[in-house]
């Protein structure tokens, strides 16, 4: 779960590491009423979680109060990357004597946190990644110990710093370690990590991701869990509330499976044919028929649906329990788009025997099916 | 040879008693699987499919003689169960549960490591020697005991392409799962170790996903080692948008890395044979060993 800026930054405030000073607005008012109270001049942030607001225009910068209320009203009207911004950050902006690059990432790879630092902060680090990858530290930290005092010193050392400096930016790098542990974050990023000219290390920007997975023993996250706003489309906010992995995307073709490398397959399969998949969406292990129903209905509800790929292969599954889920949505709201059937595993017979008895005709190939459903006249 | 489970395995089940566990417990013995017990905190002196109960793993074998251990226990409590397995010198341990926290997994494969014990997965579909034993939730039928050693990041695809090899007479040393999660116990370079020195495995499939980076440090790995055997892949996922999770956990495009496009390329640089759909591997490897049959 990605966290906005300035959720990151109220985690980090409560940890004692620097962020500039400011306050959260929803309106262009309160963000002109915050730039009067922090004074100097002032930075405006879109709250967003997709990446790349900068270069979209969604930070800008107000020398007065009054125009800090105009930036902000500009913002505010903003959709970035299909993400309205509906709160913007408006922080004192900052002295800065370098622009740095910081952070803790879960690397898979190597089954454990790094920490990935760089001098050359404040650009996209991706650019940074392809063009000259010797500016990028790599600094692995035991999976059991984690970063130990040396470890932070060590990144600091290789960023050119002595002495008190050295000492701050150590303590900052600690505690951005010690807020991936409390709140079980597969990322910390701080980009730029700002070196002010009074010799202070803030994080001028900061992205915090949270494991999904953790989020059983992280109360404090349970109603940003369910909110997780701008994260999800209102079709894939749905269908997760009825417990599918739903992602929506773009094409006419509905597809449900079970399994995500086999959904993930089916898409592949029919981009493959020259079709063009409408979502992701796996119904999982063992899904019984009232769940097939709730995801076929979802499926079938969306307008720019033209046609729908259910693809079942089934080992925990059972193909008679998702005959019956569709049989139910047939019955009860009926089958509004054409469907084309594919099934194969588990009870498969019963399945078919349901579904051929309503007229419902089954493959039991992936390829055959994936070329009908492309093939298939939109009705 | 067979890999990490085969006639000579003698597995405890931990989480037995929920519906998973006893569901697959039930499948696992018809298959022909040699589980001597299982262990559910608390039901301690029950049975389930006619198995004994233990409440904990070193009172299950004070009574039972195990080597390995597959584990059904819900997420939170993941974590130990795998350490309570290790901590009893069972090995492999194979971890069936899901979204298990990473920094959970990250913990217990550094106490894997340094116990020197195997781990298959978490959220794997488990590992299967086809014909002698599975210790894993895979359907049986689908696969045929043979020469081609299968390693996938995924659960039904892998019995989707199972079944492909089964039915084109290609039968299969071992698959195995190594997991849809970020941190897993084994990736694709330890797996294609085993088989490069299993004797049974004369080719290898690889079923790969979007995400991370085995693929690209499995080809890696191909290119440095001339790796001896043939090998065919797949990869799922070219349909996925960038930074949408796709089920998988682990399966998060970010930036350039872990694209299928980045890992399907990668992977015809070093010579091995790569699928545009599933159904056609099987042709795949049938070509390549007329190939080296001529050769």
């Amino acid at each position: 779960m990605k966290l906005f800026e300035y959720e990151s930054k109220a985690l980090a405030q409560n940890l004692g590491i620097n962020t500039p000073r400011g306050g959260l607005a929803s309106t262009p008012d309160e963000a002109r009423d915050i730039h009067k109270r922090i004074g100097g001049e002032a930075v405006i942030k879109a709250q967003v979680l997709v990446a790349g607001r900068g270069k979209a225009g969604g930070i800008k910068f107000g020398s007065k109060p009054e125009e800090t209320r105009d930036r902000a009203s500009e913002i505010l009207s903003m959709t970035i990357k299909g993400e309205k911004v509906k709160k913007v950050l408006v922080e004192q902006k900052l002295a800065i004597k370098k622009e740095l690059f910081g952070s803790i990432v879960l690397d898979r790879a190597n089954k454990c946190q790094t920490v990935l630092a760089s001098d050359q902060g404040g650009i996209d680090i991706e650019d940074v990644a392809k063009q000259s990858p010797e500016k990028i530290l790599h600094h692995r930290l035991d999976p059991v110990f984690g970063m130990r005092g040396y470890d932070a010193r060590q990144v600091g050392l290789k960023l050119g710093y002595t002495g008190q400096r050295l000492n701050a930016l150590t303590d900052l790098l600690s505690n951005l370690y010690r807020l991936s542990v409390i709140y079980d974050a597969e990322l910390v990023e701080s980009n730029p990590l700002v070196e002010t000219n009074d010799g202070k290390f803030v994080t001028a920007d900061l992205r915090v991701i949270v494991d999904d997975n953790s989020l059983f023993r992280h109360p404090e996250f349970q109603e940003r869990a369910k909110e997780a706003s701008g994260e999800v489309t209102p079709l894939e906010a749905k269908a997760r509330e009825n417990g599918l992995a739903f992602v929506e995307l773009d094409g006419d073709i509905g597809i449900m499976g079970n399994g995500a490398g086999l959904v993930m397959a089916t898409l592949d399969m029919v981009n493959h044919y020259g079709g063009k998949p409408a979502n992701f969406c796996d119904v999982g292990g063992g899904a019984n028929a009232e769940h097939v129903a709730t995801a076929l209905q979802i499926i079938q509800g969306d307008p720019k649906v033209t046609r729908v790929f259910v693809n079942i292969l089934a080992g925990i599954t059972r193909c008679d329990e998702v005959a019956k889920g569709i049989l139910d949505v047939k019955k009860v709201v009926g089958l509004k788009k054409p469907l084309v059937v594919r099934m194969q595993g588990t009870n498969f017979e019963e399945g078919k025997r349901i579904l051929n008895s309503v007229g419902i005709t089954t493959l039991e190939k992936m390829d055959e099916a994936a070329q009908l459903i492309v093939a298939s006249k939109v009705a | 040879m067979t890999l990490l489970v085969g006639k000579h395995t003698r597995a405890i089940v931990q989480g037995i008693t929920g519906n998973q566990g006893s569901f697959h417990t039930r499948l696992m013995l018809d298959y022909g699987t040699n589980i001597v017990a299982g262990v559910t905190p608390g039901k301690g002196g029950t049975s389930t499919q006619g198995l004994p109960v233990f409440d904990t793993v070193v009172s299950a074998l004070e009574k039972n003689d195990a080597n390995a251990s597959i584990i059904f226990v819900p997420a939170p409590f993941a974590k130990e169960a795998g350490m309570e397995a290790i901590d009893a010198g069972l090995n492999p341990v194979v971890i069936i549960t899901e979204m298990i926290p990473a920094r959970d997994s990250m913990v217990l494969m550094a106490y894997a490591k340094e116990h020197g014990a195997t781990i298959v997965g978490p959220n794997t579909p488990g590992v299967i020697t086809p014909g002698e034993a599975k210790l894993g939730i895979m359907p049986g039928d689908a696969f045929s005991a043979g020469g081609v050693g299968v390693a996938s990041r995924s659960g039904t695809l892998t019995y989707e392409i199972a079944s492909y090899l089964t039915h084109a007479g290609i039968g299969q040393s071992t698959c195995l799962g190594i997991g849809g999660d970020p941190v897993t116990g084994l990736n694709f370079v330890d797996v294609l170790k085993m088989f490069r020195d299993d004797k049974s495995t004369s080719a290898v499939v690889l079923i790969g996903e979007i995400g991370g980076s085995a693929e690209e440090d499995a080809a890696n790995y191909i290119a440095e080692t001339h790796y001896p055997k043939p090998v065919a892949a797949y990869v799922a996922g070219r349909a996925a948008p960038p930074g949408k999770r796709m089920g998988h956990a682990g399966a998060i495009i970010t930036g350039t890395e872990g694209t299928a496009h980045a890992k399907m390329k990668r992977f015809s640089e070093v010579g091995v044979l790569v699928a545009e759909v599933p159904s056609e591997l099987p042709r795949l490897l049938q070509r390549q060993s007329a190939e080296i049959r001529v050769q």
